[in-house]
């Protein structure tokens, strides 16, 4: 293992030693050394001047930053329901048998590790894993005894088959957005035509609103950071889609990052912003150096940089941030936390980002698709724009669909489309339920399949996750509350104590020692956490459970032991120990027909 | 006429008896009470199995297989059931061992000792064996009330058991809801 | 003319930038609250202050009062939410009270008591969590931490040593201290720091003075905490 201080020394260098950049420098650490190492965690403390305990704080609070050793080849399965549907769970354990390794727990000799991760946004090409961060797509029996091989014989990443890493955009479905091919620099030219106020007020016209999920209108944004007080104004781009479900982002970034990128270009230009700023999560870490050599070109043809297309005062360039595994970054104050080096804790609000964002700095925070769309509403107006979807919800949506149907993949429908058109088009012919916006999102039975895409009524983020008359509500409501509680930050008592209480109620019911009672628990942390969650992802956290518990109520009831009360944990289990240690197996040494010899 | 009496049981599981001692503490209130209660299975009576009460009041938390078919005889027969001072809702002081090794816990006390030959923990299957932790009896079966306290002052028992044999919610109030 | 709001149905009166919590406390309401500290800015993370506004539910620290805004506080519907909240933090770590030096000037209990939980509810985690006892004037016993954070802002912003900072996330969480070797002992961290002073529950103890005040002249013993916090300003 190479010296620790000179790499760390390097690396805080490359970055300034600013220590806002404090994940990207331990990110940067843990690439060298594998994990980090209690030392190395002193010494960027000790080079950016910055107290140890902080340091450690965020090295503990990204899923995919290692503060203990782990395997030289770490390798982390997809745990979406999705990814769990296509047999991810009998890969990952036969991969672990292969390898001569339990789930969670380092080899001995260092060489490898396997666990589980939240979605890796790979659901239409799933089971997904990550290698060393590198997303190996579409894994079956022969794909798992390859690595297993190729790990056994220690064969660098880069010499594996590229088959393995090739990843697909799967587009289904085009319109607007996706449709036309793009000339880099039009939409640019187009909005300095305009001039500020002008291309601000085309904005205005189209309607368009957050494609992220909230839906907050994009002009106001733009308008409020305008005129909020600072000089130094900031764009960022949440490209943290960690949504389960959700993988547009990714093709978007993969296939049209120009259109990304110049739509950040035209909020600096109505926002008077100077620095860019897109936080990539950690999972699409693949996407990071194709996007900075776009940058590069982009500043080569001068869209970025000093005086844009020739506009004197108009300066305006991008950094990639890169995220490190944790869902909450996706809210925008926690992204901003992240973006400052920090825990992705989110922010009290008031003051909202638009006057107190980024180091303080009013800050525009949008979605990949939002920034994208900019540039259809710069090319051909506000109103045009406008002019298709719904009065409220104006434009195309992208929509990423993964699960039971035929075609999964990416498509593009102007806002109002019913979800019973979506499911014929993408060939799911035995759709029993949709989660529509992912784990957060809502659950729609089939007698609501009539129901439209849009704010008004069901709002997405844009994943569309299908389930035949095969799967139970109960299953996949209980794989979302696992996720939330591996995502909670912890900050708030309701959410940090809530998932982790529905988690175990969960598991309990799906052990089959349920009771009637549990049901009503259960309701009352639902109620906790969607009315005293700090955050969207406390107070969302309860949805999959309230949806399914009204509309699949069956599905829990079946599962009840009794109608009155049972205990949480086997009591004849719980004597094991003892037995174990007196060496006894008589009957008394056995509770609830526990057998005894 | 009078009314009938209503019939009561108590039991210690992982307890100290402190709890019923705190019972014993309302002192003259103590005629009054055996005015309108029968004690059923109680340390007080010596009676060995629980029969249909009113209501069970519980010492103790859960540490061991007994402790858990008294538990449940208590809840089968009881219409309210009562967990009684710190052990019985938190598990206590006995709790204090969840998080050792149990193993652990049993060499230490009953092998690696110098005065006793041939030491080794007891497998006699008369005893009952312990569980992985020792838990809160609510946690076990289904509990009606708490009266929380280590322990529960005579005057918080029987302020709560005033209000129960009334008909009234039981409820302590500021001033007697303590939990040291 | 000044600025007024409703609460719990009586007029308050405000200035511009209070909270809520603020205002409600300089007109003689108490709103229970453990992370919220009059010295510190608002933290917003134990959600104990959460109140109703205008049919909303918000963290009444941290957001400033609006004119003619109805707030619920005292109400049943809220004090069982708070109820909830404090029936987690004590599932979530290891609350023995009989055996805590704190007990009797323990925030979180006496507002147990305040709003009556005679039990916790739920199933206790039963985490473990090692004390750590290296530091010679003073004890950690992190079984008792609520994450209020007053330790860790109070030690970076008033002592200027960073000595405490939360890692992990979600239910694993928890609090550690400014040294490589995890240990108090080995940072600079003195009996007489702000962040010494300041835990509302059991997990920063200074050593050899425990139990002085006997039972029945503790902080709580006497009065509920809704009393003695508008009392003392606390």
């Amino acid at each position: 293992m190479p010296e620790v201080d000179p790499v760390v020394q390097q690396v805080v260098a490359r970055h300034g030693g600013d220590p806002s950049h404090l994940l990207q420098i331990l990110i940067e650490v843990q690439e060298v050394f594998g994990y980090l190492p209690a030392p190395s965690l002193t010494a960027v403390a000790r080079e950016l001047a910055v107290p140890r305990s902080r340091v450690e704080g965020v090295a503990g609070f990204y899923s995919f930053l290692y503060p203990a050793p782990i395997g030289r080849y770490r390798i982390l399965f997809s745990d979406n329901i999705t990814d769990q549907m296509l047999g991810s769970r009998a890969l990952l354990e036969a991969l672990c048998r292969k390898l001569w390794v339990e789930p969670g727990k380092p080899s001995e000799d260092g060489l490898v590790s396997i666990d589980t991760t939240s979605c890796t946004g790979l659901c239409d090409q799933g089971p997904a894993v990550l290698v060393n961060g590198r997303a190996i797509t579409r894994l079956d029996y022969r794909r798992v005894n390859e690595i297993a091989e190729l790990v056994r014989k220690a064969v660098p990443l880069d010499r594996w088959p590229a088959a393995f890493f090739q990843i697909e955009d799967n587009v289904r479905r085009r319109d607007a957005l996706l449709g036309p091919t793009f000339q880099p620099g039009s939409a640019l030219a187009a909005a300095l035509k305009l001039g500020p106020a002008g291309w601000l007020e085309q904005m205005r016209l189209s309607g368009l609103r957050g494609r992220g999920g909230a839906g907050f209108t994009t002009h106001v944004k733009w308008k409020s950071c305008r005129d909020a007080a600072g000089p130094d104004k900031v764009v960022v781009c949440n490209a943290d889609e960690g949504e389960p479900g959700t993988f547009k982002d990714r093709v978007l970034l993969a296939s049209h990052a120009e259109r990304v990128f110049e739509g950040m270009a035209l909020a600096a230009y109505a926002t008077g912003a100077r620095t860019g700023l897109v936080y990539l999560r950690g999972e699409y870490r693949f996407l990071l150096e194709p996007l900075r050599a776009l940058l590069d070109r982009m500043r080569g043809d001068g869209l970025l940089g000093r005086s844009i297309l020739g506009e004197k005062g108009f300066d305006f360039d991008i950094d990639i941030h890169l995220g490190a595994g944790a869902y909450v970054c996706g809210e925008e104050t926690a992204l901003l936390e992240s973006l400052e080096g920090k825990r992705g804790t989110p922010r009290i609000r008031p003051p909202f980002p638009v006057t107190r964002g980024y180091l303080g700095r009013p800050t525009v925070v949008n979605n990949v698709e939002t920034l994208a769309k900019t540039t259809l509403i710069s090319l051909g107006g506000g109103a045009a724009f406008a002019a298709t979807g719904t009065a409220q919800s104006t434009g195309t949506k992208l929509l990423s669909i993964s699960g039971d149907c035929a075609l999964p993949g990416i498509y593009e429908y102007p806002f109002g489309v019913t979800i019973e058109r979506v499911l014929e088009d993408c060939g799911a012919g035995d759709a029993q339920l949709v989660q529509v916006g992912g784990a957060s999102g809502v659950t729609i039975a089939g007698y609501e399949f009539q129901r439209r895409i849009a704010f008004e009524d069901v709002p997405t983020a844009g994943a569309f996750m299908v389930f035949d008359s095969g799967r139970d509500p109960f299953d996949i409501a209980r794989n979302f509350v696992h996720f939330f509680a591996h995502e909670s930050c912890g900050f708030c008592t309701p959410c940090r104590v809530g998932t982790a209480l529905l988690k175990g109620y969960m598991d309990k019911l799906a052990l089959g020692r349920g009771a009637k009672v549990d049901l009503a628990d259960i309701e009352w942390v639902d109620r906790l956490l969607r009315n005293a969650s700090h955050c969207g992802l406390g107070s969302s956290a309860a949805n999959p459970v309230v949806d399914t518990l009204i509309k699949f109520r069956p599905s829990y009831e079946r599962r009840l032991k009794s109608l009155e009360f049972e205990p949480a944990f086997d009591l004849d289990a719980a004597l094991a120990d003892a037995r174990r240690i007196t060496g006894r197996d008589d009957p008394a040494a056995h509770l609830d027909g526990g057998r005894g010899r | 006429m009078d009314k009938p009496k209503l019939r009561v049981a108590t039991t210690s599981l992982a307890g100290c008896f402190g709890c019923h001692m705190s019972l014993l503490d309302i002192d003259e209130h103590l005629f009054e009470l055996v005015g309108r209660v029968a004690f059923d299975r109680s340390p007080l009576t010596d009676i060995k199995h629980c029969g249909p009460c009113d209501i069970g009041l519980i010492e103790g938390g859960v540490c061991n297989s007994e402790n858990v078919h008294v538990l449940r005889e208590f809840r089968r027969n009881c219409k309210t059931l009562v967990a009684v001072g710190a052990c019985a809702i938190t598990g206590g002081l006995p709790a204090q061992r969840n998080h050792l090794d149990l193993g652990a816990c049993l060499q230490q006390v009953y092998r690696f000792r110098d005065d006793i030959e041939d030491a080794a923990v007891p497998d006699d299957p008369e005893l009952p064996l312990l569980l992985d932790k020792v838990y809160p009896v609510h946690e076990v079966v289904r509990i009606d009330y708490f009266i929380p306290g280590c322990p529960p002052s005579g005057e918080a028992i029987w302020k709560f058991l005033g209000d129960l044999i009334a008909g009234r919610t039981p409820r302590l109030g500021h001033a007697l809801l303590r939990f040291d | 003319m000044t600025k007024q709001f409703l609460f719990d149905g009586q007029p308050v009166e405000f200035e511009d930038g209070q909270t809520i919590l603020e205002a409600a406390r300089a007109a003689g309401h108490y709103i229970p609250h453990l992370c919220w500290h009059p010295d510190f800015p608002p933290h917003g993370s134990c959600k104990l202050c959460i109140v109703k506004a205008g049919g909303r539910h918000v963290s009444s620290c941290a957001l400033p009062a609006r004119e003619g805004m109805e707030v619920e506080s005292n109400t049943p519907e809220m004090n069982a939410e708070r109820r909830a909240l404090l029936q987690m933090l004590f599932v979530e770590g290891n609350h023995f009270c009989p055996s805590c030096e704190k007990s009797g000037n323990c925030q979180l209990q006496a507002l147990a008591y305040e709003l009556e939980m005679a039990t916790a509810r739920f199933n206790h985690f039963f985490p473990d969590r090692p004390v750590d006892a290296s530091h010679p004037d003073v004890l950690l016993d992190f079984n008792r931490c609520i994450f209020c954070e007053l330790c860790v802002r109070a030690s970076r912003d008033v002592d200027g040593k960073s000595v405490f900072a939360l890692t992990d996330r979600g239910i694993h969480k928890h609090l550690v201290v400014n040294a490589e070797s995890g240990r108090l002992g080995d940072t600079d961290f003195s009996v007489d720091d702000r962040a010494a002073n300041i835990c509302p529950v059991g997990v920063i103890l200074r050593k050899r003075v425990g139990f002085a005040l006997p039972i029945g002249s503790r902080k709580y013993d006497g009065a509920a905490i809704s009393v003695v916090a508008m009392k003392e300003g606390e």
